[in-house]
């Protein structure tokens, strides 16, 4: 059981869901399902980002146990990688703010066309 | 059929590149580089017991600055967006009157919604939390007003200013640091020794504070943008 | 060494269940089915970052991610409904 440890699935279930948010974005043609596909993209990204800061079998990234867990300098040997949390927190919030505003240009789109497939959009076209 | 084809070399491309990665990742078993940094000396500098509030608001608080600008700049593109029309502002679509139960049930949850949401923006550096999830809770308890009463008018103005002042008040603190402690977004501006006692509500120096603002300013921006998808459901 | 091998058993089945999920959001000809398992997605994946020790980042995925991201797809897919009918 050596070679299964949760980071190698974790990360096996990031990059399975990135494949798949790229799938969906590449060959699907209703406006709505596309952007379904970057939200599942997103998701898998950060889980993969997550999951490179996984040291096994330690505990969360909080000293909650009082000064006296300081005094030892047992911290370094007891929490897992703060520092890919804290850029993964950031990047969720950015996904969101991204997501709302496709779903906005779409509703623009919706109500200027009355269709949501993107071959009909072909006003640039030559 | 040719676009069936390059579809899927794409994706073998990125499936050979995802498959290196995966079979050259060994489990790790102890920190290394800055992060040893900061589990050994994150708790005397910054006094915080949660090292990723540490880390997000104090070591890299010039990325909650950029996330924040980025947040503002949706908000107010979707504002721009979505606007109504002028004569389409006089017509009103009533909606048919929403079932009792949820009227009375968020009469119950709302103002217990809000106080968590406070309570895990204040307690930030205690506890798992902070300014963005306790943002995120309020913006759900505005999100619940609104679905049951649809016709509600929220207050533009008090959304607005909340913001602006969050906004600015952020980066004035921000610049207090350069000049009371060591540079842009140092949380010692009460002083060298002051951090307080590790572990307790009032301690950490500026970071309840900094968190706190930036809470109210991310609840305020996720509540603007869903009053704005609201209002655009009574056009016809 | 029970506990890993139950966190190890509990992430097999949430990874094949998510995966699963991610193909019927996108197969799907349905766009509210689509929607819900979009968010299901993004709840199981709050689940796997508690198992990693994270749990900051499972908080603001399950309030974020899960909570308003479909709520906001589903004003949209309402808006788009009532225009059409």
């Amino acid at each position: 059981m050596e070679y299964f440890e949760l980071g190698h699935i974790s990360l096996a279930i990031g990059f399975i869901l990135i494949i798949v948010g790229f799938w969906g974005l590449l060959t699907q043609k209703n406006i709505i399902k596309i952007i379904i596909a970057f939200s599942i993209l997103d998701t898998g990204i950060n889980i993969s980002i997550v999951s490179l800061g996984y040291v096994v079998g330690k505990t969360a990234p909080i000293i909650d146990n009082s000064v006296a867990q300081l005094e030892n300098h047992n911290v370094v040997n007891s929490i897992v990688d703060p520092v890919p949390q804290a850029l993964v927190l950031t990047a969720i919030v950015i996904g969101f703010g991204v997501t709302a505003l496709m779903l906005a240009y779409a509703m623009k789109l919706f109500t200027a066309k009355k269709t949501l497939e993107i071959n009909k959009f072909n006003d640039l076209k030559w | 059929m040719l676009r069936n084809i390059l579809i899927a070399i794409v994706l073998a491309v990125f499936a050979y590149m995802f498959y290196n990665v995966y079979s050259a990742y060994e489990a790790r078993t102890e920190l290394t580089g800055i992060a040893q940094h900061f589990a050994q000396n994150g708790a005397t500098e910054v006094g915080a017991p949660n090292l990723v509030t540490a880390i997000v608001v104090t070591y890299r608080g010039f990325d909650t600055l950029g996330e924040v600008t980025i947040l503002f700049l949706t908000a107010s593109i979707i504002a721009f967006f979505l606007k109504l029309k002028d004569e389409e502002k006089e017509t009103k679509i009533l909606h048919r009157d929403t079932s009792e139960l949820l009227v009375t049930a968020s009469q119950v949850l709302i103002p217990i919604m809000f106080m968590f949401g406070i309570y895990v923006f204040i307690n930030g550096h205690l506890t798992p939390g902070g300014g963005f999830q306790g943002g995120a809770i309020i913006a759900t308890g505005v999100a619940l007003m609104i679905m049951a009463n649809p016709n509600i008018q929220i207050n533009q103005t008090v959304i607005h200013w909340v913001e602006s002042i969050s906004g600015v008040s952020f980066v004035l603190i921000g610049i207090l640091g350069i000049v009371l402690a060591g540079g842009f977004l140092d949380n010692k501006i009460f002083g060298e020794n002051s951090l307080g006692e590790f572990g307790t509500l009032f301690s950490a120096g500026a970071i309840p504070i900094i968190y706190s603002l930036v809470g109210l300013k991310v609840g305020a921006e996720i509540s603007n943008i869903l009053n704005k998808y609201q209002k655009s459901q009574k056009e016809l | 060494m029970n506990k890993e091998i139950v966190f190890i058993g509990i992430a097999i089945i949430l990874g094949i269940v998510s995966i699963v999920l991610a193909l019927i959001a996108i197969h799907n000809k349905k766009l509210s089915v689509a929607v819900i398992a979009a968010g299901v997605v993004s709840l199981f994946a709050s689940v796997l970052y508690l198992l990693m020790a994270a749990p900051d980042v499972a908080m603001t995925e399950a309030a974020i991610g899960s909570g308003l991201s479909t709520l906001i797809f589903f004003y949209v897919l309402n808006k788009i409904k009532r225009t059409n009918a």
